[in-house]
């Protein structure tokens, strides 16, 4: 199983939910589209909503930190949404909630990034 | 009584999902947990893809060696690579340290391996390659059904 990638743009916010299984081998995609995506569309927040992602590893830990340091450079944020007990292991572990925001939900998450919905 | 199963396959990315689900399908057999079987396929993964990246830099000819031994409630994996090698193990197993950072490696690898097994050996030489054994001791609970 893969990983598919759906992106859509709600005001200044790209909306990034992943479905399947983020490893090496996936992360280069989501890396690829997301920036891409940021850049044509101008925007400077990212909202990585992980509900329907069934496995990630240390790659996908990569990844994502590197798309918060991107937003930054834009100065953006970036809020993390529906993620399972098994990836947030991941993110404690590694210390990522002291950087990313996270959400309950996707409403939560446009919300605190100042989206009214 | 052991039941082991070795493997090799090309040091492919794609084989990154292969090798982590066929050792949980190997592992499925002693009905592990939820849990303990994400925590297994995830170190899979981790030692997989640091051969990958680390111990052949991305050369996709080379071979990655796979063995499942199970015995009891004990699972050991073992991942081999006939690569680069690590200079210095212990700078390696440390948390956020990677000697890949323009390839966005979190350099968490070795520290999720520690977290999810009770028993974590790395063995490399610069030039000969790495071998890395993972010990898990599966829990008792999933046996009621007995």
């Amino acid at each position: 199983m893969g990983l598919l990638i759906d992106l859509e743009k709600r005001d200044n916010v790209l909306c990034v939910r992943l479905e399947g299984e983020l490893d090496h081998h996936t992360a280069l995609e989501l890396r690829e589209k997301v920036d891409s995506a940021l850049e044509t569309e101008g925007l400077t927040h990212i909202l990585l909503n992980l509900k329907e992602l069934s496995f990630m590893d240390s790659s996908g830990l990569g990844v994502i930190l590197g798309r918060y340091k991107y937003v930054k450079t834009l100065g953006g944020e970036m809020v993390v949404c529906s993620i399972s007990p098994h990836i947030k292991r991941l993110f404690e572990m590694s210390g990522m909630f002291k950087i990313v925001k996270l959400a309950s939900n996707e409403m939560d998450a446009l919300y605190v990034l100042g989206v009214a919905s | 009584m052991k039941n082991k199963m070795e493997l090799a396959f090309s040091a492919r990315s794609e084989n990154e999902s292969f090798a982590r689900a066929t050792v949980g399908a190997f592992v499925s057999q002693l009905d592990p947990t939820m849990d303990e079987l994400t925590e297994i396929k995830t170190v899979v993964s981790e030692a997989v893809t640091n051969a990958i990246i680390h111990g052949y830099s991305e050369n996709t000819d080379e071979m990655i060696d796979l063995f499942v031994e199970l015995e009891e409630d004990v699972v050991r994996i073992v991942i081999r690579d006939k690569g680069n090698g690590i200079h210095n193990v212990e700078e390696a197993r440390q948390p956020l340290y990677t000697t890949k950072p323009e390839l966005e490696r979190s350099g968490m690898g070795f520290t999720i391996m520690e977290n999810f097994m009770d028993k974590v050996v790395v063995e490399s030489e610069p030039m000969a390659g790495t071998t890395v054994t993972l010990v898990k001791r599966l829990s008792k609970q999933r046996a009621l059904c007995n």
